[in-house]
């Protein structure tokens, strides 16, 4: 129904000579955006509730529907553009806080797009990875400041210090923390299946381990976060990893709340949470106060797991984010997870999602240079996320100094996600963001785990030809290599920041 | 360690570190030792932190924080006061404390007991959650401090506020704070403003009181207390007015 003064984002345009009345598009939008008329059996499309997830003119067999920006444009004004109009009209109306999901959307830099890469020429020549062994493997965790060897009996030697629990990776990319509930079983399951067959982990969020992913637990890395949703001693050890979730970069400073609504008997089993109740993730864990007091929660989790399972802190990237993270590595953490602000998110509040948080170019550059700098950098892992968008951005950011890449914008895009950034509606046409049982069919999990894998698989190969380009043989000799970073474009202030030399500038 | 009994494992934690005493301990419940007796403890955290056997532990002495946390099974009692954390995240079991116990107790637990002979300080009862038959009850013998309840999603908080001075509060400010499921009963009266605004005031129905003077009987006898009667018109009775306590508060 038409709100007064709010207008549509977008019109959905239907060629008549093209319609065969097949009506899919009626059957696949859950937004009620097309309808049949019965009576002259003619379809007919309202636009106001249309979300831009492009369902119905992806289905339509003939190609029939177009969806296109509204037409309607205010008059120019920098200011007052057309977003801030819309969303006073949005709060007019209802009275309450403007709900938005997915990054942060705003035209902030991208530090990625102005760094470049170097490649080897004439002294010191490129490899061609197709032909040439090319190592890709990450290991995350701990390690010891220093090693010792001893005699081996009958000869030889071997390791004496006892190395921490390792996660060990094919490729320097995970999928980052969703939980059931803000996406479908079907979606948790294709990426616990693809990253079993990727070599790599996907990340339970604080949706609990459902029981349909036991079997790929050991590829799984199961978060605790304030609301200890699904979390008991069996969670902590079935999985490969814990991770402490304090802050995520699209909302960083506040909590998660899983609306009733969506808290169905499978996500309630999960959670381990009644049925329909608001699942209230706190801002903060009332236990954590200090860092004194992460390193309790860090030690009680390794006592549940006998220090078997490695120990990561996630925060989101903010201002003071270096000292953050060296006071987290100092908690026992073996990793810590930087989520920087374009990270996606099931709800966020709009004005925290687009105006809180830094880009994750930066938190990470200034992390890694403080544990360089306190000489504890081997002590923990450093995983970044935070819009990461293609292997390129991967690259770069191993260059500044990261382990490894949490992805989850880009392995939902994978299995289909659009992003109409209307998640927390829960009306995903698309099967991903939503517990409706006609919905989340759509998902079929075989499909998105191909998806998936082809995608890493695809980036695999252009990490490798990226290095092989540097005359790199592995991605451990690339990791805080600035060297092979030049800014472009970049402000003094943002080099020094980065910690790299401007293009042009030799070595 | 010393086997004192065949049935007993003794283990004098003097000295201690909490790693090398909680090793000692899974290494006794490996044997399936029925009960541990812990003595001389001083501070060591995470005792029985994880665990999912079915065992008495018995603690003389303070253990440290994050007593039992994430423990699903054992049976621990504690000769002596606890600190911060006992029972967090606990999903079965049952911790009894012969002394007062610190902050944030129970938080986010799930399933079990925890009586608390004496008080309790700050955030007890924290983010309790019930599911299926799992339901947390927690016992407090004398009076706990802000924010008991705070975020409550089940379970089960009681306060006896028993032998407390005329002047000394039930409970502190903030009681039920974004309180979305579970029961707090408290014996005796406490001020609307020291309430949440997600929490009234309701009746104890006859099955309710059944219920809890059971559970103030079983509480009697853990602590060997003699003649502990009680009137229902003494208690108050907390619930939260909304199981979706912030759902109205967003546009989309």
């Amino acid at each position: 129904m038409r709100k007064w003064l709010t207008q549509p984002d977008f019109i959905v345009e239907r060629d008549v000579a093209r319609c065969i009345g097949c009506r899919v598009c009626v059957r696949q939008c859950a937004n009620a955006v097309h309808s049949y008329d019965d009576e002259d059996g003619t379809i007919l499309s309202e636009s106001d509730a249309c979300v831009g997830c492009h369902r119905c003119a992806t289905l339509c067999p003939t190609g029939a529907i177009a969806v296109k920006r509204a037409p309607l444009e205010f008059r120019d004004n920098a200011n007052w553009t057309a977003r801030a109009i819309r969303n006073v009209y949005k709060q007019a109306e209802g009275g309450g806080v403007l709900l938005a999901a997915m990054g942060n959307d705003q035209p902030f830099p991208i530090y990625w797009d102005r760094m470049l890469l170097n490649a080897a020429q004439v002294t010191n020549p490129s490899i061609d990875p197709l032909r040439e062994p090319m190592e890709l493997t990450t290991h995350l965790g701990r390690t010891p400041d220093r090693v010792e060897i001893e005699p081996r009996p009958g000869g030889g030697v071997r390791l004496k210090t006892r190395l921490g629990p390792q996660l060990k990776l094919d490729i320097p990319v995970m999928f980052s923390a969703m939980s059931y509930g803000s996406i479908s079983l079907n979606a948790s399951i294709a990426l616990a299946r693809a990253a079993r067959a990727a070599g790599t982990y996907a990340n339970t969020g604080e949706g609990g381990l459902h029981r349909s992913i036991h079997p790929y637990a050991d590829n799984m890395i199961v978060q605790v976060a304030s609301g200890r949703f699904g979390v008991d001693a069996d969670y902590l050890n079935r999985g490969a990893a814990v991770e402490i979730k304090i802050g995520q970069g699209a909302k960083p400073g506040i909590g998660g709340h899983l609306p009733g609504e969506k808290v169905d008997a499978e996500v309630s089993l999960t959670r381990m949470i009644p049925e329909g109740t608001d699942a209230l993730s706190p801002a903060p864990h009332h236990d954590i106060y200090s860092i004194e007091d992460l390193k309790q929660l860090v030690f009680a989790i390794k006592e549940s797991t006998r220090y078997e399972k490695p120990v990561f802190v996630k925060i989101a990237a903010v201002h003071n984010v270096a000292a953050i993270a060296s006071g987290c590595v100092h908690a026992g953490a073996d990793g810590v997870v930087i989520d920087g602000f374009r990270g996606g998110t099931g709800a966020a509040p709009q004005a925290i999602r687009d105006h809180v948080g830094i880009p994750i170019e930066l938190a990470l550059a200034a992390v890694d240079t403080r544990l360089r700098e306190e000489g504890i950098r081997n002590h923990a892992s450093i995983i970044v996320a935070g819009g990461f968008r293609s292997s390129a951005d991967i690259v770069k950011a191993v260059a500044i100094g990261a382990d490894a890449v949490y992805v989850a914008t880009a392995a939902l895009v994978a299995m289909g996600c659009h992003l109409c950034q209307k998640c927390h509606t829960g009306r995903c046409n698309w099967g991903i963001a939503t517990q409706d049982p006609v919905l989340t069919k759509r998902l079929n999990p075989d499909v998105a785990i191909r998806r998936l894998t082809n995608l890493l698989r695809g980036w695999s190969h252009e990490i490798k030809e990226m290095l092989g380009g540097m005359g790199i043989n592995a991605i451990e000799s690339l990791r805080g290599n600035r060297e092979h970073l030049r800014g472009l474009g970049l402000t003094s202030g943002e080099l020094q920041a980065l910690g790299i030399k401007h293009a042009g500038v030799g070595a | 360690m010393s086997v004192r009994e065949s049935n007993t494992v003794e283990i004098d934690a003097r000295g201690l570190d909490h790693r090398v005493l909680n090793e000692r301990v899974r290494a006794a419940l490996e044997k399936d030792v029925p009960e541990i007796v812990l003595r001389n403890v001083c501070g060591q955290r995470y005792i029985g932190a994880g665990l999912t056997n079915d065992a008495a532990i018995t603690i003389h002495g303070v253990p440290g924080n994050d007593l039992a946390c994430f423990m699903t099974g054992p049976r621990v009692s504690v000769h002596g006061n606890a600190q911060d954390g006992a029972g967090n995240t606990m999903s079965a079991g049952s911790i009894a404390v012969h002394g007062h116990a610190g902050d944030v107790l129970a938080y986010s637990m799930r399933g079990g007991r925890v009586l608390v002979r004496d008080r309790a300080g700050y955030r007890a009862g924290i983010h309790m959650k019930a599911y299926g038959d799992l339901s947390p009850v927690v016992v407090v013998g004398g009076t706990v401090r802000d924010y008991a309840g705070e975020y409550m999603a089940g379970g089960t908080l009681v306060v006896l506020g028993i032998g407390r001075s005329r002047d000394e509060p039930l409970a502190g400010d903030f009681l039920g704070t974004g309180m979305h499921g579970g029961d707090i009963y408290l014996r005796g009266s406490v001020f609307d403003w020291q309430l949440g605004r997600e929490v009234g005031r309701v009746p104890i129905d006859d099955a309710a009181w059944e219920w809890l003077m059971a559970l103030n009987r079983e509480f009697a006898r853990v602590f060997g207390i003699a003649d502990l009667r009680f009137d229902r018109e003494e208690f108050t009775h907390l619930k939260p007015v909304s199981h979706r306590p912030y759902g109205r508060i967003y546009v989309h």
